[in-house]
Formats: C-alpha cells, structure tokens, sequence
C-alpha cells in the first residue's frame, strides 16, 4: 500500500482512470440520446396536447389523490394477507408434490391438478367464478364479505405458481444434500425441513419475490368483482370526470411499492451470487 | 518467452506476490514448488490476466500483457490454462468443451475443430468419450478433456494449477502421463504442483516460492537434491519423508 510504485504502474493507473472516466461518459451520453429521444417522440406526436390534458392534468390528480390513496391501503392490506396464505397453501402443496410417500397419493394428484388448473385459467376468471360463483353454493362457513372472497381468489391462482416456484428449489438441492441428512439419521420430514427447505427457499427466493410483486398488482383484478380498491377508485373518479388522470394516479401507486420490491430482489440475486463466489 | 520483474499485488493489507522476477524460455517447463498460500496460483492467474497487478510487469514474447489497454482476449488466446476443478462447462459434451474455442475463437470450421479435438482426445485415450458428457467422467477423465481443451488452442505457453490436487492418487499418473507428453513435444508449461518426483522427472526448471517471492530456483537436481535455503529444506523434509 505504502509501498513506492514505479512509474509505469503510475501510467497503468492513469489509464484506468482515464478508461473508467470515459466509461462513464459514454454511459451518460447514451442515457440522454436514448430517452431525449424516446421523450421528443412522445411530445412531438399530433396527438399530445388532447392526451395531456385527458391524461396528464395537474388538477385532476390532486383531487383524486386522496380518494385513490384511502382506497389503496385496501391493495395493501390485501396483498399481505394473501401474500401469507398463498405461502401456506404453495409449501403444503410443493411438500405433497416431492414427498415420495404412496399414502399420499390421492393428495398428490390433486395437488398436480390444482397446480394445473390454476396455472391455466387467467386470474381475473378465477376472481369472477369465486367472487360469484362461491356466495350462490349458499354454503355454511363461506365468507361473504368481498375482502376475503378476492382473498380466496388470489390465493387459489397465486398458490399454484409459488408452489411450483418452491418445488423446483426443492428439486435443485442436490441429492448429496439429502444424502448426508439421512447420513446423520434425520428423518426424511427433518432432512426436508432442516437441511432441503432453507437451501431451496434462498435457491429461489428471487423468482418468488418476483410473483410477490406480480401478485401485488394483481389486487387491482379484485375491483372486477366490486372491491374499491386504488383502480376502482380511479375509474370512479374518471366516470364522474371524464378525465383519465386517476388512472395514472392509481397506477404509481402500483409502481411506489413494486420498485422498491423489485430492486429487493435484484439484490437478493446478487448477494446471493457473491456469497456463492467468495471463500 | 515470458519475462516477470516486480510483480507485486495485494489482497487487502496481505502481500500475496512481493516483487517477483521469473523468466521462461520457449519450450522450457517450470515447476512451482512452496506451500499452501506461497503465491503460486496467484502468480499463474496474474500470468493469465486474470488478476490487477499492483505493480511490475509481465512480458510475452516480448509484449506488455499487464498493460490495461491491450485486448486480454487477443492475449489469453496464446496462454492456455487449466486449473484444479477441472472447469469443464457441464452442458457440452467433451467434444463440446473441446471445440468451443476452436471454433469460435480460432475460428475453424466444425470439421476442422472436431478432427483437431478426436486426433488430441485420442492422445490422451478418451477418444471413445467424445460424446460423454463431463459429469459421466472420473476426474483424471475430466481433467484429461481439461487438458486438451486448453492444449487444442495451440497455445505459446500452458499454464497448470495444480491439475493434480483434486484427484485421488490411482489417477494423477494418467493426467501427468499427459503432461509429461506435452513437456516432451515442446510444450512450454509453468505448472504449480505438489508432485515432486514428477517435477524432479520432468521439470527442467524447478522454483521455490515462499512468502510471495522466490526463495531457489534452479535444475531439479539442485533443488532438490541439494537445496541451499532453510525453507527449502523444511519443505522438502515434510514431503519427501
């Protein structure tokens, strides 16, 4: 560190700072280009000024912002309760999936039929049919209230594509893993719980993050059945208003909370990889 | 061939390479003898631009490698290395692994790639396994598609990281068989090893690192047989006993 370098190395160095300095140059230079570009396109199409004043008007969004804001913490709410039910309902589901055990075989066919069917119908289907189809079985112990039927229906569509996020982090745990925790005389449940699960939870934490922040936006399917959430609350205000700016009001709120999980999950991907590099 | 002066880097506070001269000529093999932690990868890795000096300079065929604005491409073409794990790319097949470079860095067509590989992966007698998939392999086998894969470059010098560490010993013999060809066909090679009778048979060259510098270095027989410093000679104790 202390040590005198020669002058050579002296010039290596002023290179690299040289290099790195035009780098960043370049990397500034093309961000302007492209988005000066991308926005003078937008700006300059014959259609702009209508489309600012319909979409984009300072008016409007101040006064939807609170009706949008109150109606969001609705989103929020929802998100995390299904968020905690679809974790429940995807392990169980990928546990039954891996565990070779014939007892469990009729679960284990329905549980690759739910996997199937839910990954195949669109959410907003499986919203209209549990959103109306549940309250006219007239069963006992079906909630009525429209939180939790949308609740139910997130869940059902939702738990399918975790549970197959999770069962493939199951899968890629190499077998020496299992290996080695029977090795030890844990049971097959204990190896799965102790030794599988959190390595394949980690494994998979970023794409199961990434259907966190798609089932965040995802709420707003649940206005289709007439919850008042962000985006019902914006077409409310527009049908009263015949102006669109609610909609984009209600879609940054959207937006403020899937960036901040997004970047989350790039940074999950990268520790994950340093700590693979290292030692 | 390959001149070094002053090579110094640093890891943090630790001092891995103290200002360290090396020459090798053309068709010289080098043996890099020290313990664990004497700088001996590193020197090889700094060699194979795969490591930021922090000072001295690395000549090949007389061109400044450590140079930052030269193309380490262009650079790492003429160097082959092959390193302890093998590094196979487990999604090809051995001939996979050995014609990627060939094609699509030497640019040879696929027929040229793949008769260069057979011809090479019959040397080594694992032309039978061309259509194996690494994973199928034992280490000395993988390690012997390591070898050719690197070798099959024509490269002007062949770095080896310790080839032989990972492998049990019923199976170095058949990897070294394959270096000790590549010496004998005037493959110039520095290779960092913990077989000492290879390096005595093989090496024309033998350096003791310790501490990131050069303690001894000379033919094997004088290192070896006669070695003048006391780390040398505690070092050679511990492995020859």
């Amino acid at each position: 560190m202390t040590r005198p370098v020669s002058a050579r190395q002296l010039e290596r160095q002023a290179y690299r700072r040289n290099r790195t300095i035009v780098r960043i140059a370049v990397g500034l230079v093309s961000t302007v280009v492209v988005l000066g570009a991308l926005t003078a396109g937008v700006i300059t199409s014959p259609g702009w000024d209508r489309v600012k004043l319909t979409f984009f008007d300072w008016h409007h969004a101040r006064e939807s912002f609170p009706h949008i804001a109150e109606a969001f913490w609705l989103n929020i709410r929802l998100f995390l309760v299904v968020e905690v039910l679809v974790l429940i309902v995807a392990l169980l589901v990928a546990v039954i999936r891996v565990i070779p055990s014939p007892a469990l075989l009729p679960f284990k066919i329905l549980a690759t039929i739910y996997t199937d069917v839910f990954r195949g119908v669109p959410t907003l289907l499986v919203v209209l049919l549990v959103g109306f189809g549940f309250p006219a079985l007239q069963l006992a112990g079906v909630p009525s209230s429209l939180f939790w039927l949308g609740a139910i229906a997130l869940t059902l569509s939702y738990g399918a594509y975790v549970a197959e996020v999770l069962r493939a982090g199951i899968v890629s745990v190499h077998p020496t893993q299992w290996a080695s925790g029977r090795a030890l005389g844990l049971s097959y449940g204990k190896t799965l719980r102790h030794v599988v699960l959190p390595q394949a939870v980690r494994r998979v934490a970023p794409p199961l993050i990434n259907d966190f922040v798609s089932l965040q936006k995802d709420t707003a399917l649940l206005s289709a059945i007439g919850l008042v959430e962000a985006l019902r609350a914006a077409s409310v205000y527009q049908a009263e208003t015949f102006n669109f700016t609610s909609i984009g009001v209600s879609a940054l709120f959207f937006i403020a909370v899937t960036i901040p999980l997004a970047r989350f999950t790039d940074w999950l991907g990268i520790r994950a990889l340093r700590r693979q590099a290292g030692g | 061939m390959l001149t070094i002066r002053g090579l110094t880097i640093s890891f943090g506070d630790h001092v891995v390479l103290d200002a360290l001269d090396l020459d090798v000529a053309a068709g010289e093999v080098v043996c890099l003898l020290g313990a664990s932690g004497s700088g001996k990868s590193t020197l090889l890795r700094c060699i194979d631009l795969l490591e930021q000096t922090d000072d001295g300079d690395i000549l090949l065929g007389g061109v400044e490698i450590n140079d930052p604005a030269v193309n380490e491409d262009a650079i790492r073409r003429n160097i082959g290395m092959v390193f302890q794990a093998y590094n196979l790319f487990p999604h090809l097949t051995v001939l996979g692994n050995v014609t990627l470079a060939t094609r699509k860095v030497a640019g040879l067509s696929r027929r040229e790639a793949r008769e260069r590989a057979l011809e090479l992966l019959a040397r080594v007698g694992l032309d039978g396994k061309a259509h194996a998939y690494p994973d199928s392999l034992s280490g000395g086998q993988q390690q012997r598609v390591a070898l050719v894969r690197a070798v099959a470059m024509q490269p002007d010098l062949l770095l080896l990281d310790e080839v032989t560490s990972a492998l049990d010993p019923m199976l170095v013999g058949e990897v070294l068989d394959v270096v000790r060809d590549l010496a004998a066909a005037g493959q110039t090679i520095v290779m960092a090893t913990h077989e000492i009778p290879f390096a005595r048979d093989v090496a024309d060259r033998i350096v003791f690192l310790d501490g990131g510098a050069i303690v001894e270095q000379g033919t094997p027989a004088q290192v070896l047989g006669n070695p003048q410093d006391p780390r040398t000679q505690a070092f050679l104790a511990r492995y020859l006993d």
